[in-house]
């Protein structure tokens, strides 16, 4: 399992010289496994240089697996260059909503006044499916969603492979249904993420910030070390930078997590866009 | 490497919420079992949560001895939590229990049904309301 990371800036695209280090597109995670089934994680605007990569690749299946409709995890969707390639099958799996079915939400990003083109209109085979409440596999590969504390219909993502295995956590607060005094099963995402070999997690605030953001859905450093010990993840990236967090902020926020699981460096680190993390 | 799973989110955003309650507070899932009840209800129940396991709610209950204010048996099924579960809807009773103390109380009791999705029972709340 060989993962990249196109994009890991939480909210909203934050391009510039702050940000050049660990980068300013939204959240896009490609997951390439070694019979070449190809994931991707999240829509944030990352997922329009891989678009471009995957072509040059000559991909031509590709699913999507989206936690949540929120913009900075969509809004490079309709960048998306295998969208507009009529060669390509795209599978987009979600959260399911009580309300309205998949492609009905995600239709309203591609309408006026949002955006010129139809939904129906696309080049690509598109099919969309609500996440199963069940593990599911594709490709032989083992997929288990499960709703996750976040304002919306959210969900996080497991993938296993028969040597390893991955959570992915990007929008999370598990800290709003507690973390501490409980056993796994009554903490949101811990069926996600239990003993996986990598765990990718929110960690949007320093401490103090959150306390101002309680119930945004998003995790401070020491919340997110605290998730990532209890379900004893063996290694945690940091993900969802804050937008107003330059290069420097986001090393000492990365500095805190290594002081909170006492100085271990080799156990966490930031997401960085551009790195490949390998599994074997 | 299969996984039990987890409580659903939104038994376990129920229970945060119950927990910072002053209201006693009783949740159970979608099977009726009794997965977790508040502080305030401790003086109901006569214990702590943390020294009970999670059981049906028809044998928790049972200990309590239910009855009208007839003071006729009042079974789970004509209980607010009962009707909760069963039938798939809010109600609102007034019944008779004996706490574990042996003291005889009359309560005043709401339950309603967790819906995550229109068919997706994911569990129940009963309040006890004081009056």
């Amino acid at each position: 399992m060989r993962l990249t990371i196109w994009g890991c800036r939480g909210s909203v695209p934050t391009p510039g010289p702050d940000t050049f280090r660990y980068g300013g597109n939204t959240s896009c995670v490609e997951v390439s496994l070694d019979d070449g089934t190809i994931l991707v994680l999240d829509a944030g605007t990352g997922i329009r240089a891989l678009g471009f990569d995957l072509l040059e690749r000559g991909a031509q299946r590709v699913h999507l697996l989206l936690t949540h409709l929120h913009l900075d995890h969509l809004e490079g969707l309709r960048f998306f260059a295998p969208l507009w390639d009529e060669r390509v099958t795209l599978d987009v799996w979600g959260p399911p909503s009580p309300v309205s079915s998949l492609q009905e939400r995600i239709a309203r990003s591609f309408s006026p006044p949002l955006f010129p083109i139809d939904l129906r209109e696309v080049p690509a085979q598109v099919t969309f499916h609500d996440v199963p409440r069940e593990p599911w596999t594709v490709d032989g590969t083992r997929l288990v969603a499960d709703l996750v504390a976040h304002p919306g219909p959210t969900v996080g993502f497991r993938i296993e492979t028969a040597t390893s295995s991955f959570a992915y956590l990007p929008d999370h607060e598990p800290a709003l249904a507690g973390i501490a005094d409980r056993s796994r099963d009554w903490i949101s995402g811990a069926v996600i993420a239990e003993d996986v070999d990598l765990l990718l997690h929110d960690a949007q605030y320093f401490e103090d910030e959150y306390e101002e953001r309680i119930g945004w859905g998003h995790s401070s450093v020491a919340d997110a070390v605290a998730f990532a010990q209890v379900v004893a993840a063996r290694r945690l990236v940091l993900f969802h930078h804050e937008p107003l967090h330059t290069d420097g902020s986001l090393e000492r926020l990365e500095a805190r997590a290594r002081s909170l699981a006492d100085g271990n460096e080799d156990w966490s680190a930031l997401a960085r866009e551009g790195m490949v993390i390998e599994l074997p | 490497m299969g996984k039990p799973r987890s409580k659903h989110l939104v038994l376990i955003l129920a229970r945060e919420f119950a927990s910072n309650l002053a209201t006693p507070t009783l949740i159970t899932d979608e099977r009726g079992w009794l997965v977790f009840y508040n502080e305030a209800a401790e003086a109901i129940f006569g214990r702590a949560f943390s020294e009970v396991v999670e059981m049906p709610l028809e044998e928790w209950t049972a200990r309590f001895e239910p009855r009208t204010l007839e003071s006729e048996p009042l079974p789970l099924e004509r209980r607010p939590s009962g009707i909760a579960l069963y039938e798939r809807r809010a109600a609102h009773e007034r019944f008779r229990i004996t706490s574990v103390d042996g003291v005889e109380r009359e309560v005043s009791v709401t339950a309603f049904p967790l819906f995550a999705h229109a068919d997706e029972l994911v569990g129940t709340v009963t309040i006890f309301w004081r009056e």
